[in-house]
């Protein structure tokens, strides 16, 4: 569905990423991990149009997406959770919901709404309450709700556990369960990386902006000589 | 009390049309950090298409709608041609980008229309004026002052119910989020800049209205009581850029009529000390509204 090839982004003189490639297939949950300053978030941001590609090309579902603008990407079918969460601080969480669902016509849009009240039911408790008073892990559930407004075929989150007490991220870990049950298409990002090759069908290992292993999870997780990627930087 | 209620209403009735343009400028510069020095413009150009239209015996009732739809014509048409080609620069440079629109347009109302005043009827209840006991009451005021509550209210509602406005707040409060939405940049600001237009054009007709004549700089006095105005509310704040319109109108009409008989003249000269003041207690303006990361 995804496919990623030879990707290079540099700031300045410093690569970000170097030939680093990945696919993503219908239904599978991906995991990107590695430790801080890989290049993970620099990958996400390429792929969503957001940061300037200088060599490489990306495909979404047959489509050449390569240095599309971010509102086209999002309208091909691929949504960002951006890192930090980034929600509308001075909306109401129904408003940052309808953003999300910006793309969508007025009584689609409605009947989402509802689907992600019952999917979280925390966000209805608070859903005219501006979004700057929300805790970190209503906030990020709030932004992963965002991006399901726009009904994306691939959904990717940027650190989503990310500054959240323990309990909070095992919420997390279990929405990505829920969502891969719905069927869901799920690339993500985390540092968390014992977590996420529990939780991946596949992960890629991202070091200094090159790919340095890919396998299933459990077999990246029996890697001993990845383990100082995995807890490094 | 008679005469602090009658300066009230006339400092209301001045603060509305700031309000309106500080509105306009505000919008602006939440999508784009371009604080728009040619915001003038979209009162100049409306007021020499007005001397031309009663040079054709135009009457106002013709006229009024020529200056809202040239202004919004104007916002978009400058946006395209000039703001469209710095986007995402630095700020300062979109600030001097603001500044070449404004001397060009002045330079060219000057080569082709002269410098020399255009003048142009006022309106005919433009002096009247209506009584309540023993206040008097200015009718612009009142309308001014009517005007500005139903666009206001109506600015309320798009910003507020519609999803061009949440787009708008969305993209004001965190641009490149709002585009990985799904929000389109291009709709997002050219929106922003019709809307700048078109409450540019109320407050332009208020303007044209009152000043009953046309020059090449006639836009720089209402520009900078926006962008004061705006200033003073705390850039960024659509409330704020209101409130700063309401009480930069107050305070230049009160210091009017409590100063001295022979300092009068130094009004404006008070009312920029008192902004001096305001920035040094409260930098960010009347309600500046801090970035809170929460995580």
């Amino acid at each position: 569905m995804l496919e990623v090839s030879g990707l290079t982004t540099k700031y300045g003189a410093i690569s970000a990423l170097r030939d680093a490639s990945l696919t993503v297939g219908e239904g599978e949950v991906v995991g990107l991990i590695g430790p801080n300053g890989a290049g993970k978030t620099t990958l996400l941001g390429s792929i969503a149009g957001l940061l300037p590609i200088d060599t490489g090309t990306i495909t979404f579902d047959g489509k050449n997406v390569t240095s599309t603008a971010p509102e086209k990407i999002l309208r091909a079918g691929l949504a960002l959770v951006p890192e930090h969460r980034r929600i509308f601080a001075d909306m109401t969480v129904e408003e940052n919901l309808k953003i999300g669902g910006i793309t969508t016509k007025a009584a689609e849009r409605n009947e989402l709404l509802e689907e992600m009240a019952d999917l979280f039911p925390v966000l209805r408790d608070k859903w005219d309450t501006a979004a700057g008073y929300m805790s970190g892990g209503e906030a990020q559930q709030l932004a992963i709700a965002r991006a399901l407004m726009s009904k994306p075929k691939l959904i990717m989150m940027d650190e989503p556990s990310l500054g959240l007490a323990p309990i909070l991220v095992d919420l997390v870990f279990e929405l990505i369960d829920t969502l891969r049950s719905q069927g869901r298409t799920i690339l993500v990002v985390e540092q968390n990386a014992t977590r996420m090759l529990n939780a991946a069908d596949r992960a890629y290992v991202l070091r200094s902006g090159e790919v340095v292993a890919t396998g299933t999870g459990s077999e990246l997780l029996e890697r001993s000589d990845l383990f100082d990627t995995f807890v490094g930087g | 009390m008679t005469e602090l209620l009658q300066n009230l209403i006339d400092g209301l009735g001045r603060g509305s049309i700031y309000a309106l343009l500080a509105l306009g400028v505000a919008v602006v510069f939440g999508i784009m950090h371009l604080l728009n020095f040619a915001h003038g413009e979209l009162i100049t150009i409306p007021g020499y298409l007005t001397y031309w239209a009663f040079q054709n015996n135009w009457s106002w009732w013709t006229v009024v709608p020529l200056i809202i739809v040239s202004a919004v014509l104007t916002s978009l048409l400058i946006e395209r041609i000039a703001f469209s080609r710095v986007r995402g620069a630095k700020d300062f440079t979109l600030l001097l980008t603001s500044f070449g629109v404004h001397f060009i347009v002045a330079a060219g109302f000057l080569l082709y229309v002269g410098a020399a005043v255009k003048p142009y009827p006022r309106p005919d209840w433009f002096a009247d004026t209506v009584s309540a006991g023993s206040l008097n009451v200015e009718v612009f005021d009142l309308v001014v002052i009517g005007v500005t509550i139903v666009v206001l209210a109506g600015t309320t509602w798009l910003l507020q119910r519609t999803m061009f406005g949440l787009a708008l707040r969305a993209a004001a409060s965190d641009f490149d989020t709002a585009r990985l939405m799904g929000v389109k940049s291009d709709s997002v600001i050219r929106g922003a800049f019709a809307l700048s237009g078109f409450l540019a054009g109320i407050a332009g007709v208020f303007w044209i209205m009152r000043e009953g004549q046309m020059t090449p700089t006639a836009g720089i006095p209402p520009m900078l009581q926006g962008v004061l105005a705006a200033l003073i509310g705390g850039l960024g704040s659509l409330r704020g850029a209101v409130l700063g319109g309401l009480v930069l109108g107050l305070a230049e009409v009160l210091l009017r009529s409590w100063l001295p008989v022979g300092i009068q003249n130094l009004t404006t000269g008070f009312v920029f000390v008192m902004i001096a003041l305001l920035f040094i207690f409260r930098p960010g303006g009347l309600l500046s509204v801090p970035q809170v990361e929460r995580v």
